[in-house]
């Protein structure tokens, strides 16, 4: 879809030489959300990895202005600006909160919850690169079975990924969507949309992560594109109630050609101790997911 | 003309916010502070008080509502007690470390395990060390006039204020307030101007990881590290006893009444012993006072109205004198001694006056605490000092085998 990539925004408002690792996967999708996002936009962000790409005390590497909050508050944070600007009359613009997975699925989904259920007129983000990465690849509830973390260094993570997105569904939100970092134009799309619709909005994008996952930098694409290849992560919309297939994730519904999640698993570090049984349930999982996915696209 | 109506504490208190027109207010329920923020939402439905009012899942979450809307330039409220007041102290720190003028009512109650309801100030007590200013209240009117007073201070100095003020005993117990004129509140308190305001037109990175040691920003101008910024907050609150004690004083001048500035005493020129403590607690101490001399005992009472920061200069010049200090407080710094007591202590180190004082733990929890109780733990207090104790600890009314 080269013509697509016209309609990307030239302005940057990332600036050179952040923090984040080599291969981060947060800084392309960041990049690309924080194009479709705009100027007029006002962020809140709790301590993750995202903190130390804002770069450190006198300096920033971003342009959009940002205000940093407690790990749990992340969704009441938002709360308040969209209240603050309400009582400013500055309702124009655009609040976002942007998580990790341990900032979402874990500590913050009780102020998440709140705000969604209240209707606040926001954005909530969660890069989801599966694990607390940010203090050194520990286990959160958004980590995969059968993943090594420095918590479960030893016998791998026992569970399986909580599914945050029929969490949030259940709120009954306009607009959820799932993306991943391997897929700029998507995002995009995504951002571009939710970006005009009020009510709470929530996307959960998928960011590998090289140190947490065990990958070499240079593979950061390809292993996101891995995820999506073999089901994992899946690209999707649901507005209003309607869920669509997105991007690549439509073709492989439409062609039903998708990998097998074999294909993922065995270019990472952290899935070295996984066992037959682990995998053969993520694929079940997976074929689950995917049979439920096929039948609402198809209502 | 001022109107006056026969009030709960939590009704002055909703009364204030009112007045102060508060554009964001941030609630959750717990007893026995709920009544504040239940009156206040009536008035926002019903368009008396034009605001945002957000009703949110916690009070962690409340004070993370009040810290962002402050943060974009809004005038915030919530009021809270106990556990709601110890789920926020994380924020607590973030809201001051943030130098944002959020003012908070503070009804204060007892705290759990096991639960009580009832008042004591071991919420408020447990939050001295946030960087908030703390403000204790005799009675309702000084629950109105204060919260009044509180917003002029902290957006003066940039330090939120927390205004306490007794669960049931004064926040469920009417008496007759006076309620300002509108205008001259408005007079009294101009409108809030944050240090910074969030905004598009001029983007920052608020509160980001900081470095123990001084960095040159992009202009090349040195800024403070961590160790800095906290001198400044502890500088703010030094400085800001002069601002309290100047907003007594206007308030005063311009609706007749004086709620003491820093502390207020109570017969204490020729007094041979004198009492202390806050908020009701003081008032009660009041009668014991009366009741004292009646009994051919010089006593007085100096009301400690701000604990946060510490009124010392006050201290050791209301106290100079004295021969014996009786505090009376509804707290305990487990393992040592009750909060108030150790800080008339420090207040006193090296002014010259050796005077004995003793320590009354009283009313944990909402055990009744009556003026005669009060009257007889001064006497045994003297009686003790008179042969020689010069330091003691009692809890008043309590099983202690």
């Amino acid at each position: 879809m080269p013509e697509k990539l016209f309609k990307v925004h030239k302005e940057e408002h990332i600036l050179p030489g952040n923090r984040a690792c080599s291969g981060c996967g947060l800084t392309l999708a960041y990049r690309f959300l924080l194009k479709a996002l705009g100027e007029n936009t006002i962020l809140t962000l709790p301590a993750s990895c995202l903190t130390v790409l804002h770069g450190l005390y006198p300096t920033t590497s971003v342009s959009i202005p940002a205000l940093n909050c407690t790990f749990a508050s992340t969704a009441a944070s938002a709360s308040g600006l969209v209240a603050g600007l309400a009582a400013m009359n500055r309702s124009d613009i655009t609040v976002v909160a942007i998580a990790g997975d341990g900032g979402t699925f874990d500590i913050g989904i009780q102020a998440l919850s709140g705000a969604a259920e209240r209707g606040t007129d926001f954005i909530f983000v969660c890069y989801d690169n599966e694990g607390y990465m940010n203090t050194g690849t520990q286990r959160s509830s958004a980590t995969p079975a059968g993943a090594l973390t420095t918590t479960t260094p030893v016998l791998t993570k026992q569970q399986g990924k909580k599914d945050m997105m029929k969490i949030m569904e259940g709120h009954d939100i306009p607009y959820l969507a799932s993306t991943s970092a391997s897929f700029p134009l998507d995002i995009y799309e995504k951002f571009v949309k939710a970006k005009r619709i009020k009510g709470t909005r929530y996307i959960q994008i998928a960011t590998p992560c090289p140190p947490g996952w065990a990958f070499s930098p240079r593979d950061t694409v390809k292993i996101g594109r891995l995820a999506v290849e073999t089901g994992i992560v899946v690209l999707y919309e649901i507005e209003d109630g309607k869920f669509r297939f997105t991007g690549r994730s439509k073709t492989l519904a439409e062609k039903g050609t998708r990998a097998p999640v074999i294909n993922f698993v065995e270019r990472q570090g952290r899935f070295r101790k996984m066992s037959m049984e682990q995998l053969g349930r993520l694929q079940r999982s997976v074929n689950n997911k995917w049979s439920e996915y096929l039948r609402r696209a198809a209502e | 003309m001022s109107d006056v109506q026969i009030l709960t504490g939590n009704q002055a208190a909703a009364y204030a916010v009112k007045l102060c027109k508060v554009q964001v207010i941030s609630a959750y329920p717990i007893t026995p502070s709920t009544p504040v923020t239940e009156t206040i939402s009536q008035w926002v439905e019903r368009g008396e008080l034009k605001a945002e009012y957000i009703r949110v899942e916690s009070e962690h979450s409340v004070m993370t509502v009040c810290i962002s809307a402050s943060t974009v330039g809004a005038r915030t409220f919530t009021s809270t007690s106990s556990h709601g007041l110890l789920y926020m102290h994380e924020q607590l720190h973030w809201a001051a470390g943030s130098r944002l003028p959020i003012v908070l009512a503070c009804v204060n109650r007892g705290v759990g395990a096991p639960w009580s309801i009832f008042n004591d100030q071991q919420d408020s007590i447990a939050q001295r060390d946030t960087g908030w200013i703390q403000i204790y209240c005799r009675d309702n009117q000084e629950i109105l006039d204060s919260l009044i007073q509180a917003y002029r201070i902290a957006e003066q100095v940039y330090c939120p204020v927390m205004v306490c003020y007794d669960g049931f005993i004064l926040s469920h117990t009417m008496m007759p307030v006076a309620i300002p004129d509108a205008d001259k509140v408005c007079r009294f308190l101009p409108p809030y101007k944050p240090h910074t305001i969030l905004a598009p037109e001029d983007p920052r990175n608020i509160n980001p990881v900081i470095f123990p040691w001084q960095r040159r920003d992009a202009e090349g101008v040195l800024r403070g590290g961590y160790m800095d910024l906290r001198w400044k907050l502890q500088h703010a609150l030094e400085g800001a006893r002069d601002v309290i004690v100047e907003t007594n004083r206007d308030y005063a001048e311009l609706f007749g009444r004086d709620c003491g500035g820093m502390l207020w005493t109570y017969r204490t020129a020729d007094a041979e012993v004198l009492l202390t403590s806050m908020g009701s607690l003081a008032t009660e101490a009041t009668v014991a006072v009366d009741l004292l001399r009646e009994q051919g005992i010089r006593a007085g009472l100096v009301g400690i109205r701000v604990y946060r920061p510490f009124p010392r200069a006050e201290v050791r010049e209301a106290f100079a004198k004295v021969p014996a200090i009786v505090v009376f407080e509804k707290d305990i710094s487990y393992g040592y001694e009750g909060a108030l007591c150790s800080d008339i202590k420090a207040s006193l180190y090296g002014t010259g006056n050796q005077a004995p004082i003793h320590n009354f733990i009283v009313g944990l929890g909402g055990r009744d605490v009556k003026a005669g109780e009060l009257t007889e733990a001064v006497r045994s207090s003297l009686a003790a000092i008179a042969s020689g104790e010069k330091e003691k600890q009692t809890w008043l009314n309590c099983m202690t085998e």
